[in-house]
């Protein structure tokens, strides 16, 4: 049962870690290869603080608040550029992440921080938390899509210059979007640091930005449903076939490449056609989340 | 109302735009004629803040906004219907709409979709449909919908007959018409000069980016029977 309930956490912190990067990049069209930096932000403030006596429910807003701090600068740092060069420019915030902490002995260093307190109520306590935190995100994330935000978030995505055309501040929203997709991704690694108890500068790689990515991209950009069933079984997987594991940038990153190729809507896009097929009638109608 | 004065704009070491002035009152009608490359996107860029002129000025209602970005320039009044409709594909009409006069408070949301909507009643009927799958004709009025969702005070429209059936765009020029009854002013910018100039009460023609005749778009001597392309 233990074992159920590690996998089901995990599946739910990387629910809750692909949606905040659904924020930025699906919904809001803006490319990072450097998100996982946002997790371990989060994972390292919040396992600081509750070795520093902090209960676990403490920490959340403490590492979405600097998670999401240091979106915005990252944010406002990548704001004159876009399509690959924003790409390339949050996957150096990837690698200055690692770099940084692997010199910081105040943060472990190479060796990272072991002994991280196990949240209250144990495994369980974790999991329910978990889960009420990734259903509280999702909601939220539902909210915004379907509200004049949503709107506002997608007309960027699809055409920028023509958003500002139209009175949108193209700048405050992307940057808007950076903040509350970091935020959501520290307080994924405050729950993923509480899952392992044991987090290193290995963890928050360019693999993990790498892996979220496809888990969007396969998901489908901008669907909730999509990412969320995307990010479960992608999650999972590696736990069953160690080979996934072993080779996961090498994995990944051709579920990547194929999802592009021929599935480029993802699983989002899928359901979406199984739908317009089965009645024809809403084919140019809008499919909700 | 509009008062633009000796506008000058470049791109990199190209100079796009030499020294146009206008002035437009409410309801007034300027169109903008010339050849391909004339500048005429150009200064219907520059007025609306997304090319920033190298000199010269913009006066709306006795403020000059020329150093105002292009999104607090919409807010102020200044609507744009671009080049090729460039609707929002993957959201419907009705969220079209909603993204156009989004900068103005919600409390006046319905209003103005249903000041829309009697504009354009084809776009009630299909408000759910996304974008992408209108007409091209559809997608113009959703465009022009779009941006009086903003209560603009000068319409800018460039190329408003662009890959339109003759019967679109007289529909378009009908519904210009009644944001002019509306006290709307609108710059025009159109391939077939002659619609243009027919609708339009002052011209510019603009040639390799001067301003080569400026007057009553009547007198204009391209209009009616001129090629100009």
């Amino acid at each position: 049962m233990a074992y159920e309930m590690i996998v089901l956490t995990n599946m739910l912190i990387a629910i809750l870690f692909a949606q905040s990067l659904n924020l930025i990049t699906g919904f809001c069209g803006q490319v990072s290869l450097g998100h996982a930096a946002f997790l371990g932000i989060g994972a390292y403030t919040s396992a600081m603080l509750t070795k520093a006596g902090w209960p676990l429910a403490a920490t959340f807003i403490p590492a979405m608040v600097i998670a999401g701090m240091i979106g915005m600068i990252v944010g406002a740092a990548s704001l004159r550029v876009r399509h690959d060069f924003l790409a390339i420019t949050t996957m150096g915030v990837s690698f200055l992440f690692t770099g940084i902490i692997r010199k910081q002995d105040m943060l472990g260093g190479e060796m990272g921080i072991a002994g991280i307190p196990a949240a209250y109520g144990g495994r369980v306590g974790l999991l329910l938390m978990t889960l009420c935190l990734t259903i509280l995100f999702i909601i939220i994330m539902i909210y915004v899509k379907r509200s004049w935000m949503g709107y506002v978030f997608e007309s960027i995505a699809e055409d920028e210059d023509t958003a500002g055309v139209l009175g949108i501040d193209v700048r405050r929203f992307k940057l808007f979007a950076f903040v509350l997709g970091t935020a959501g991704a520290g307080l994924a690694g405050a729950l993923y640091a509480h899952q392992v108890r044991f987090i290193g500068p290995d963890s928050f790689g360019f693999v993990e930005s790498v892996t979220v990515l496809s888990m969007v991209i396969v998901g489908g950009i901008g669907s909730i449903w999509g990412v969320t069933i995307a990010a479960a079984l992608l999650s999972v997987m590696p736990q069953f076939f160690q080979v996934i594991d072993d080779y996961k940038l090498l994995v990944y990153g051709m579920l990547l490449f194929f999802a592009m190729r021929f599935m480029p809507d993802g699983l989002g896009g899928l359901a979406k056609r199984f739908r317009q097929n089965r009645n024809p009638d809403s084919s140019s109608e809008r499919s909700q989340a | 109302m509009l008062d633009v004065q000796h506008m000058m704009s470049r791109y990199g070491p190209v100079t796009a735009l030499h020294d146009a002035s206008f002035t437009l009152e409410g309801g007034e009608a300027l169109a903008l004629v010339g050849t391909n490359g004339a500048g005429k996107t150009t200064l219907v860029m520059s007025i609306a803040g997304h090319v920033i002129p190298q000199s010269g000025h913009v006066i709306l209602d006795n403020e000059n906004i020329t150093d105002i970005p292009s999104h607090i320039r919409a807010r102020r009044g200044i609507g744009l219907v671009p080049e090729g409709r460039r609707v929002f594909p993957d959201l419907t009409v009705k969220e079209n709409l909603i993204t156009g006069g989004y900068v103005l408070p919600r409390s006046s949301e319905q209003q103005r979709l249903d000041d829309v909507y009697d504009i354009f009643p084809r776009l009630y009927e299909r408000a759910n449909q996304l974008a992408g799958s209108l007409s091209g004709g559809e997608q113009q009025m959703l465009a022009f919908g779009r941006a009086i969702m903003l209560n603009p005070k000068v319409m800018l429209i460039d190329e408003i007959s662009l890959g339109l059936m003759p019967k679109v765009i007289n529909e378009c020029y009908a519904v210009l018409e009644k944001l002019r009854e509306k006290n709307i002013s609108i710059i025009l910018v159109d391939q077939n000069s002659d619609a243009a100039l027919s609708f339009a009460d002052k011209a510019i023609w603009l040639e390799s980016g001067h301003v080569k005749w400026q007057g009553l778009a009547k007198d204009c001597p391209l209009s009616k029977g001129s090629a100009v392309y």
